[in-house]
């Protein structure tokens, strides 16, 4: 998450900014903290405090100058920092070529909906929390509020833009190199605001045309009768705020399913997606992530089990 | 008006024996209940806010070593998310509003007068009023928090997570109403600051011989005059759609969550520069008498003072640097973001020319005053850092501002007012702090301030959001946090010192005499603790350190501080002209009063009223709240101020 390095056109020139305005401002500490040390050291009275008329109060020296040039140097640096500054804002503001790709991310309580749009509506898909991107190349992000204020942030590739209900902020991003970029929600947002990550996952371009392909299929058919039985239980417990393409779990409150096993982590970055974790997560959402909207639902044990290994084939 | 016109021509003298009893007997408050609850004494007032405050700043250190637990490990969980989110916001609240202003108005409140050369603040009722009103909104903001209802949005509170629809315990409907209630108090006490510096200064304290404290106070006190509105607005919306279904911010029928954010920021962020100014000016004063010379540059710091305030009502957005605001505007609000810190460049040069051509007398008061500089100036640039638009998206939201917004309250505010109370505290008590035990305060507050809040820097830097009630192992964060933790307690157990050797020191320190630091100003020409009246009588002042004239020799024109206007017929000061310090007129103050205490105790039955829905409540406080104006302005022949018919 240290935004200290940068890994894309876009980050580069905001992180020479930030080391440059951070050398500047360690630098001044310093000055200022010997001039203060350097001021007592040379000036010290030898008298106690409980004596301290015995120091002769009497204006010494013209240390207006001090004042005159501290300020004057002080203000010329602003200055510079402040033309860099708008430099590197203009630099930053558009990406050098038109993105060809252009993504749509809502901020929810407590996760980030991914929608990838299309000219051809039949390539437009639906995922949660990880944002696959291909390398080399600009990416168009429309960043749109749902329910309360959330802000987009990718360290490495991007600084923030919040997401706001009523407003459709854009932004945009390039990785240069292939990579799991680790972003977080930085917009105070409630209870689960400590557990909203997202993931930038970049790609070369045509791991990437792969990558979209997959997540145009339809979700894969059960086989065994576990199998079977979980996609029921699937259908009849989670579908209402669930969606599985291509079964009745059609909800769309909720983060997208249908290829649930293509993500490396569930509940926004809370858990590795584990059998185990995905197992425990289903069966008591509330004691991993306080205030979820996912509910306890009461599942028995074999239900959780069935639900856990249908899951297990969304691929 | 000039003197002539006034009814009678106010007796000049030495002040005597008669007359110091005579004086005593007209402004002396009656000891026990009935006293407490009428005094309009500046200085019994002025200590009760610092007292109150303090009890604040105890709660509100309580709740952050409560959150530094939490997060001294990753994945902890001792609170649950609603608790540390209600720990956090109510942390904030008392801190920005129940600590950092009252504490400051506390100082000013006790020591204006005694500065300026006046036996009370202008509107002394309306002083007490202030007090009454801020304890009661504070116990009011409390009572949710007690209750497990607290604020859980933060203190800026942002729409549409404070709405309702996502909240809708009575967590905000405490808040906004408590935050409405305590504008009350700050308004009031904004003006009262402002009319008295204009109206009660000794005569020849003309404005360039102001004290740099009063600058600072005199400066935040307008600015809050003009911003508290925008933010009791802004609740009154909130209320209004949480209580009536209104739609200013509801985003489904056109409200705006940015209109919040506005509302919010323009009086937030002058409120920074009014929580830091008099503490500033409480260096500015307090620094030069321990480096045995004047202050250098009084002008350029009194004008770099009010340009800070001037500066600081164009920089709001940049707490909204990340809502998608077009380039220009960002650009604008980052270019006056970043050229506010040159009159902050202004005093800090100011200060350090001021040592560096001193001869530093190193006090506890002196270690407090002086490390403030390296402070602030952390906190200046990092807040520099922030008005850098490209580096602030980076940066905004993580620790790295919770890092730099401690380094401006605490080093800003509370080193200047921890060191303002060994200052003062001869003054207000007439015993000395102890020194020795003052050396163990400074350097456990400072060596623990620094370890719990410069690595957070770097936990920021690194990535680490803010308002997160935990975070994953293995990011990098979690031995940052633990030393953040250790420093904290470390910091707190400097601040227990520090009250302990007060108490200490109350009962069994060094008595003090009247001007145990050979300071310059007027409070230390009068005993310590200064007589219910202030100055026997009203001094005449000529220069900008009346009591160091015979050792500055600068002029051969001494100020008059044992001869002047006697004003023994009730409790009277002196009216002079606003800018040059004339004699204007006599200035009839009031007797002590119950009226603000009663107006208090109906105004805080029409807030509760409102917050419950117990509307016959509301009423009854409303007119009860009528009442007591009726009260408390009814004409009083003693209060009239004009002259007599003789002339008219």
């Amino acid at each position: 998450m240290s935004y200290l390095s940068g890994a894309g056109v876009k980050a580069d020139p905001v992180v020479a900014l930030t080391w440059g305005v951070l050398v500047i401002s360690i630098a001044v500490v310093i000055i200022v903290s010997i001039l203060l040390l350097a001021g007592i050291q040379r000036g010290r009275s030898r008298v106690a405090a409980v004596d301290i008329e015995l120091q002769q109060v009497e204006r010494r020296g013209n240390a207006l100058a001090l004042v005159y040039w501290g300020t004057a140097i002080s203000t010329v640096v602003l200055f510079g920092a402040l033309v860099w500054t708008v430099a590197v804002l203009a630099a930053i503001n558009a990406p050098h070529a038109k993105p060809m790709l252009t993504i749509e991310v809502t901020g929810l309580q407590w996760w980030w909906k991914v929608r990838y749009l299309s000219d051809d509506p039949s390539r437009t898909i639906t995922t949660a929390n990880e944002i696959h991107i291909p390398t080399g190349q600009p990416v168009r992000v429309r960043l749109i509020g749902a329910d309360v204020i959330h802000s987009f942030w990718i360290p490495a590739l991007t600084g923030k833009t919040d997401t706001i209900p009523g407003q459709t902020n854009v932004t945009w991003l390039e990785a240069q190199r292939p990579g799991v970029y680790r972003g977080q929600c930085t917009e105070y947002c409630g209870e689960q605001h400590a557990h909203m990550a997202a993931f930038v996952v970049a790609d070369t371009p045509d791991v990437f045309q792969t990558w979209w392909n997959d997540q145009l299929r339809p979700a894969a058919q059960p086989t065994t009768a576990q199998e079977v039985q979980g996609q029921v239980e699937v259908q009849f417990r989670c579908g209402a705020c669930h969606m599985v393409r291509g079964t009745d779990a059609g909800g769309s409150v909720a983060p997208d399913l249908t290829h649930l096993m293509s993500r490396k982590t569930i509940a926004a970055g809370t858990l590795d997606n584990t059998i185990a974790n995905l197992a425990g997560w289903i069966a008591n959402p509330q004691a991993i992530k306080p205030g979820t909207r996912m509910p306890v639902l009461n599942l028995s044990g074999q239900e959780v089990s069935d639900i856990t290994t249908y899951l297990q084939l969304l691929k | 008006m000039t003197i002539l016109d006034i009814e009678r021509r106010p007796e000049v003298a030495a002040a005597s024996e008669a007359s110091r009893r005579r004086l005593d007997e007209i402004w002396k408050t009656p000891p026990g209940i009935a006293g407490f609850l009428s005094t309009v004494d500046h200085k019994q007032i002025g200590i009760r806010y610092i007292i109150t405050a303090f009890a604040f700043l105890i709660l509100g250190g309580i709740e952050a070593l409560i959150m530094r637990v939490q997060l001294g490990r990753p994945e902890q969980q001792l609170l649950t998310p609603e608790q540390y989110d209600q720990l956090f916001s109510t942390h904030g609240m008392t801190m920005i509003f129940l600590y950092a202003l009252p504490v400051l108005s506390g100082f000013s409140n006790y020591l204006w007068p005694l500065l300026l050369g006046a036996r009370d603040m202008a509107f002394p009722r309306l002083n007490a009023f202030s007090y009454w009103i801020y304890v009661a909104a504070g116990i009011f903001m409390y009572a949710g928090f007690a209750i497990g209802a607290g604020p859980n949005d933060g203190w800026f509170n942002y729409v549409p997570y404070a709405s309702r629809q996502f909240n809708p315990g009575m967590n905000m409907d405490f808040y906004a109403l408590g935050m409405i209630f305590l504008g009350i108090s700050t308004s009031a006490g904004a003006a009262n600051f402002i009319v008295t510096v204009f109206r009660t200064r000794a005569p020849g304290m003309s404005i360039n011989r102001l004290p740099i404290m009063i600058w600072g106070t005199l400066t935040a006190s307008a600015a809050n005059l003009l911003v508290v509105p925008a933010v009791s607005l802004a609740f009154f919306l909130l209320w209004m759609d949480r209580q009536f279904g209104t739609h200013f911010f509801d985003v489904s029928q056109g409200g705006q969550p940015l209109l919040w954010q506005h509302l919010f920021w323009i009086f937030g962020h002058p409120w920074v520069y009014a929580i830091v100014l008099p503490a500033m000016g409480m260096v500015s004063d307090g620094l030069p008498v321990f480096c045995r010379r004047p202050l250098v540059g009084y002008t350029p710091v009194a004008l770099s003072t009010v340009a800070t305030m001037v500066l600081g009502f164009g920089v709001w957005v940049h707490h909204m640097f990340a809502t998608g605001m077009p380039n220009l505007a960002l650009s604008f609000f980052s270019g006056a973001s970043i050229v506010i810190a040159v009159p902050s460049a202004v005093a800090v040069f100011a200060w350090l020319a001021t040592i560096w051509s001193g001869r530093p007398v190193v006090t506890t008061a002196f270690l407090f005053f002086a490390s403030m500089i390296v402070l602030f100036v952390i906190g200046g640039v990092s807040g520099f850092m922030t008005g850098s638009v490209p580096v602030d998206w980076q940066l905004t939201d993580t620790y790295f501002v919770v890092a730099h917004l401690h380094y401006v309250l605490i080093g800003i505010n509370l080193f200047p007012v921890a060191g303002a109370i060994y200052y003062w505290f001869p003054k207000f008590t007439g015993r000395m702090l102890d020194e020795e035990l003052g050396r163990w305060n400074f350097w456990t507050m400072f060596i623990g301030f620094n370890i719990a809040f410069l690595p957070m820097h770097l936990t920021g830097l690194w990535g680490m959001p803010r308002r997160v009630y935990t975070y994953p192992d293995g990011m990098g964060w979690d031995w940052l946090n633990l030393i953040t933790s250790v420093g904290s307690f470390l910091f707190a157990f400097g601040i227990l010192l520090l009250l302990i050797n007060v108490v200490k020191s109350r009962r069994d320190g060094r008595l003090a005499g009247p001007n145990p630091w050979d300071a310059s100003t007027l409070e230390w020409s009068v005993p310590s603790p200064p007589p219910p009246y202030n100055f026997a009588v009203i001094p005449h002042i000529v220069s900008r350190h009346p009591l160091w004239e015979q050792q500055l020799q600068e002029s051969d024109a001494r100020s008059s501080l044992d001869t002047g206007y006697l004003l023994d017929h009730g409790r009277e000061t002196i009216a002079t002209t606003s800018l040059d310090s004339d004699i204007d007129l006599i200035l009839k103050m009031p007797e002590d009063s119950y009226a603000p205490f009663l107006l208090t105790v109906a105004v805080s039955a029409l807030f509760v009223g409102l917050l419950l829905h117990w509307w016959w409540l509301a009423a009854v406080g409303g007119f009860a709240t009528v009442g007591a104006i009726m009260i408390w302005l009814w004409p009083e022949r003693d209060l009239g101020q004009t002259a007599d018919a003789g002339h008219g």
